[in-house]
């Protein structure tokens, strides 16, 4: 499992952009929409269906372009390289100004998210982060939210260094990826996306069988679709309504089965709240 | 033991046994090399593997990205070899012994120093700090694994770092078990076929000999005339054997018929000098008889009617006992005068007169130019009787012929006649006197003829089969 995981990612993340399927033939500019790799099986696949979906919806030429970690694609986003971008709330939170939201993804009814610290299934002692001193822990990427800014701000709120509290801490630059150094014992605590935890739990659970949940954190903002500062209000309408639409139409509705989400919602700004408090308690922000 | 089993088992089944010890003393030498192939195989692909890890680590190590590493040494490099070799399980050592990373990391958690690792772990590791520069393979650390290790060196040629390999020697018992196999397969597939092979070749050793074997058995039963064998063709010891056994019979054969033919002239010679010493002490009273029979006939005077029609009486009755004592006391008389041509075509003229008025056909071959130093008399004797016999032989319209034959030493004499076959049991008493076979006579004709070829120091024969009587008769030519 651990070495398909691998293998999928790889090929994932060396995929930088992709060409459409079903390109009009104008020559309109193409719209780009920046992302990180998700948890799917396929991502290459899954990405090639909903730039179709998009195409069609748009009316003009769709571009994913795939970075390993949230930072490159914020980068990118803040250049006006990018006219769209799937990020955290962190970068979000923290870039808001130079950044306008989009849309926000409903999962399980609501806009919002947990981070979870999951060790392997054969510690069943640990039910915080703080039980796992002097260990190997792994975060997901430094800009995210359930797999950096949450643990840090435990750690903080139970008075701990996070530079000295661990023996040693890594990057996977994925949520699953923390699934699998957690599983595999690299780690022996992580955090991770509640949401992509409980997805791979639905399709892959012989991986999610070899950890545990220890600790579930408090709801925090989803991570938002959010554009470029100076995309045309047009433009940016016309891609907001078409991905709250998705949840109403069939070929939608498929693909966000696929994403394990409800649907897409135009939400207010003060979802992303507790984050930002949590940056500010950080002198993050 | 092994002599009471048949050919037809101890050939397939001696086959069958070169083929499987040949099979065992194959099997040895092909696992040894397998294992050296499979040694080999292993320290070549552990070596570029470890070259290849340890470049990919380079700077995973330099940047202490420790996800990397653990890709690294957990993604599947070559994959068609680690499928026949097996998945090595890959440790990552620091400069100071502890583990950075491992395909395992349960079993070699990171950070660990290896040589907490247990006792072969503690060893490897002492190996490790001793001798760190260049690749290095440990076969002997533990009999079950073969151990490789590789230094990661920056580019400068610091060391970072060691690469530790270690592959089961599971494949080694698969790759016998698989050789084992193959030999087994191919072993088994010779034997279907050489099997039954042998048992036909043991079939043709053992059938003829078990032909023999029946045919002797036969020899001590019946006749060796009786006994049929046919011997197998080729020049190989059975055909060999076979033929031996078919000249012992022959000359068996003769020799019975050899016994049989002197038992037969045994008996006859005996019953000439039987015959002819009572005919000797028959023809003296019987002249003296006869005499005195004439001197009563010269001398008579008024004796009455019946004592004349006595000594008439007496008279016939012994002149014909005198005619049948004549009858059997043949005597050659060697001194009449030299066969010439004519004297056979006579015959010819003396038999017509005695064909009763049957109708014969008469085939004549007289190779007789000139004058041959036989007694005459006899060999006319002879020829007539045998000719008078195959006559009455034969029945109305039959077919008789006579051929008389010289050659530089031998005067042969040979009649044939095409009537009524003689049995077995005439033949054998063919030629003694008052034989009751004749249609007619007294019998004597071949007794006679039986006498005189043997007095001329001859041979007769007679030969009888359906439709073919042959009387040859073959006298020696005086020189």
């Amino acid at each position: 499992m651990r070495r398909r995981g691998f293998l999928r990612y790889g090929l994932a993340a060396g995929c930088a952009a992709f060409t459409p399927g079903v390109a009009r033939s104008d020559s309109r500019q193409s719209l780009s929409i920046g992302t990180t790799p998700v948890f799917l099986d396929d991502d290459v696949a899954f990405l090639r269906d909903w730039q179709v979906y998009l195409q069609q919806q748009l009316d003009r030429p769709v571009v994913f372009v795939q970075r390993r970690s949230y930072r490159e694609v914020s980068e990118l986003l803040l250049a006006e390289k990018l006219d769209a971008a799937w990020i955290c709330g962190f970068p979000y939170v923290r870039y808001r100004e130079r950044m306008r939201l989009l849309a926000v993804p409903t999962y399980e009814g609501e806009p919002l998210y947990r981070s979870y610290v999951i060790v392997p299934s054969s510690d069943q002692q640990t039910n915080s982060i703080g039980d796992l001193g002097g260990k190997i822990y792994a975060f997901s990427d430094p800009d995210s939210n359930s797999g950096w800014l949450v643990p840090n701000s435990l750690l903080f709120r139970l008075g701990k260094d996070p530079s000295t509290f661990f023996r040693k801490t890594f990057y996977t630059w994925g949520h699953r990826r923390v699934v699998d150094a957690v599983a595999a014992g690299l780690a022996q605590g992580g955090s991770v996306d509640g949401y992509d935890w409980d997805t791979l739990n639905i399709h892959h659970p012989e991986l999610t069988r070899q950890t545990r949940v220890a600790y579930r954190s408090v709801k925090y903002g989803f991570p938002p679709f959010v554009t470029r500062s100076l995309l045309p209000a047009t433009a940016f309408k016309l891609l907001q309504d078409v991905l709250v639409g998705m949840k109403a139409n069939p070929a939608g509705k498929n693909l966000l089965g696929k994403l394990n989400l409800n649907g897409f919602q135009v939400a207010p700004e003060t979802v992303f709240a507790s984050i930002g408090e949590n940056m500010r308690m950080l002198h993050l922000g | 033991m092994l002599s009471n089993v048949s050919y037809r088992y101890k050939i397939p089944a001696s086959l069958t046994l070169v083929i499987v010890i040949t099979a065992l003393a194959v099997a040895p030498p092909l696992i040894w090399s397998t294992n050296e192939a499979t040694k080999q195989d292993l320290v070549d692909h552990a070596f570029s593997l470890g070259k290849t890890i340890s470049r990919a680590l380079q700077p995973a190590l330099l940047h202490d990205d420790l996800w990397q590493a653990y890709e690294i040494v957990t993604t599947p490099f070559d994959q068609p070899q680690q499928q026949r070799l097996g998945q090595p399980t890959i440790v990552v050592l620091d400069t100071l012994g502890a583990v950075y990373v491992a395909s395992d990391p349960k079993r070699f958690p990171a950070l660990q120093q290896l040589a907490t690792l247990g006792p072969l772990s503690a060893q490897l590791a002492d190996v490790v700090t001793r001798r760190s520069e260049g690749p290095l393979v440990l076969e002997d650390l533990d009999p079950r694994l073969t151990i490789m290790t590789v230094p990661v060196l920056s580019n400068d040629r610091t060391q970072l770092g060691t690469v530790i390999l270690e592959y089961s020697r599971d494949i080694y018992r698969q790759r016998v078990l698989e050789t084992i196999r193959k030999v087994a397969v191919s072993t088994a597939v010779t034997l279907l076929i050489l099997v039954p092979l042998g048992w036909l070749w043991g079939e043709q050793i053992a059938n003829p000999l078990l032909r023999l074997s029946a045919a002797i058995r036969q020899v001590t039963r019946v006749p060796p005339a009786a006994v049929a064998f046919k011997a197998p063709a080729g020049k190989d010891e059975i055909a060999e054997l076979g033929a031996t056994f078919n000249s012992m019979v022959d000359g068996l054969n003769e020799k019975e018929a050899l016994k049989e033919e002197v038992l037969a002239s045994e008996r006859l010679a005996a019953i000439g000098r039987l015959t002819a010493g009572i005919a000797h002490e028959i023809n003296n009273p019987l002249g003296g008889m006869l005499n005195a029979i004439s001197n009563y006939k010269r001398q008579r005077g008024g004796e009455p009617a019946y004592v004349d029609r006595t000594m008439s009486l007496l008279e016939r009755g012994l002149t014909q006992i005198r005619g049948t004592v004549g009858a059997l006391l043949v005597e050659a008389r060697l001194e009449s005068h030299a066969l010439t041509p004519h004297d056979i075509d006579d015959v010819r003229t003396l038999l017509l007169p005695n064909m009763d008025g049957k109708r014969v056909r008469l085939d004549w071959q007289n190779s007789l130019t000139e004058p041959l130093p036989v007694p005459s008399t006899e060999v006319r004797q002879i020829l007539l009787n045998l000719l008078l016999n195959a006559v009455d032989a034969v029945d109305e319209d039959g077919r008789v012929s006579s051929a008389v034959t010289p050659s530089e030493t031998e005067l042969m004499v040979r009649v044939e006649n095409d009537g009524e076959s003689l049995n077995d049991h005439q033949l054998q008493h063919l030629f003694e006197p008052f034989v009751e076979s004749r249609r007619k006579g007294k019998g004597l004709g071949l007794w006679m003829t039986y006498q005189l070829a043997t007095q001329l120091r001859g041979r007769i024969e007679a030969q009888s089969q359906p439709g073919r009587t042959v009387f040859t008769v073959t006298l020696p030519i005086a020189s």
